[in-house]
């Protein structure tokens, strides 16, 4: 059984990394597609499958990492939002995608500094080698997969109208998505876009 | 008395002329709105025209940033370059101007403060992610966009020859 998760990682992982080496950057998940399940490492040192979430009623698959400003911006709100959500079955997963041999403040070691210095309630997990992201199609951090209780992609984009000032947001995109599904209703805007940082791959 | 006032300020205006553009936030236009800032993104009659985003806190921008500062002096055509940071308006004074002043920064500089971002991407060019650094070329009435980190002032002048 896993290996057949593995190769079918594999083979997932293979066809966005020929996209992106070939410069086209829109590869990856779009909405509609079903996600393939993966396991990570995660900095409490266990590792992190989407599978082990029985009670799952989605997930919020969230591109983040320890550097960027925008992503510390919306670390405050990806903990309220865990804490709000996951008791309804969606849990955040935080994943730094990031090579830390290009931003060392983005290693394993740091990661597991932050998570316990903000006390995240949820898993950061640790993309080794950075072959889940290009599987994903992520293009910075932070870069949010809204995913419903079939793994399916429901939405991609900013978790809200807002980066700079949590007090002056409007629409909460995620959490508006995440009510259309449990309604039944169709989720507007499925994506939208946000300024970020770049991920972190090294030149070769 | 007076002769000496008189020497001293001539080596100030001189020192002054000799130094680049001393930076301080009188010189850099802010943008609350993207709807105030769209027309700086129109091309030029007769001249090579450079857009590019950055940040301060944006390593890959910072890295490229030469290079386009190069082209002052290596572009044989005319060229302007805008560069439009994406710091925060909050932080221009403390972290913008001293960093424009540390690296002798030649082009010209503004800041787009503007925080619906999902609003106004797409303006800039559909295909743009959101991240940074991103450039724009006009030459010759035609545009290009470049999502891509520039690594040599040859890059960028071949992008710059691309541009049909």
């Amino acid at each position: 059984m896993k290996n057949s998760f593995a190769s079918f990682f594999a083979i997932g992982a293979l066809l966005p990394a020929l996209f992106l080496i070939f410069g086209q950057t829109h590869g990856g998940y779009h909405v509609g597609d079903t996600v393939a399940d993966f396991t990570l490492k995660s900095t409490s040192g266990n590792y992190v499958s989407l599978s082990d979430y029985k009670d799952a009623k989605g997930y919020i698959v969230t591109f983040t990492c320890n550097h960027c400003p925008y992503a510390i911006m919306y670390e405050d709100r990806f903990v309220e939002l865990h804490n709000k959500y996951a008791p309804m079955g969606y849990p955040v997963i935080a994943i730094n995608p990031n090579d830390p041999a290009v931003k060392p403040e983005d290693s394993f070691d740091n990661m597991a500094v932050r998570a316990a210095e903000k006390s995240f309630p949820f898993v950061y997990l640790f993309d080794d080698q950075q072959k889940l992201f290009p599987v994903f199609g992520a293009t910075k951090t932070p870069h949010i997969y809204l995913l419903d209780g079939d793994m399916k992609v429901r939405y991609i984009g900013a978790l809200d109208d807002s980066p700079k000032d949590p007090d002056a947001v409007e629409v909460k995109y995620v959490e508006n998505a995440i009510a259309a599904i449990e309604a039944g209703e169709k989720i507007d805007p499925e994506t939208t876009k946000a300024i970020g940082c770049s991920i972190k791959v090294a030149d070769k | 008395m007076l002769k000496f006032l008189l020497i001293i300020s001539f080596f100030q205006i001189l020192s002054h002329t000799l130094h680049s553009q001393n930076w301080t936030e009188k010189n850099i236009a802010v943008f609350d709105e993207f709807k105030d800032f769209e027309f700086l993104l129109e091309g030029k009659n007769d001249t090579t025209y450079i857009v590019n985003f950055w940040a301060t806190w944006c390593g890959p921008c910072v890295k490229e940033l030469p290079y386009f500062e190069e082209l002052h002096s290596t572009y044989k055509e005319p060229i302007i370059i805008l560069l439009v940071s994406l710091d925060f308006k909050k932080h221009l004074d403390k972290k913008v101007v001293p960093f424009l002043n540390k690296h002798n920064i030649q082009s010209d500089v503004v800041l787009l403060e503007d925080g619906r971002a999902n609003d106004w991407i797409d303006k800039v060019d559909p295909s743009w992610s959101g991240a940074i650094p991103i450039t724009m070329i006009y030459k010759d009435g035609e545009k290009k966009f470049f999502e891509q980190e520039f690594h040599s002032t040859e890059e960028l002048i071949e992008a710059i020859g691309s541009v049909k």
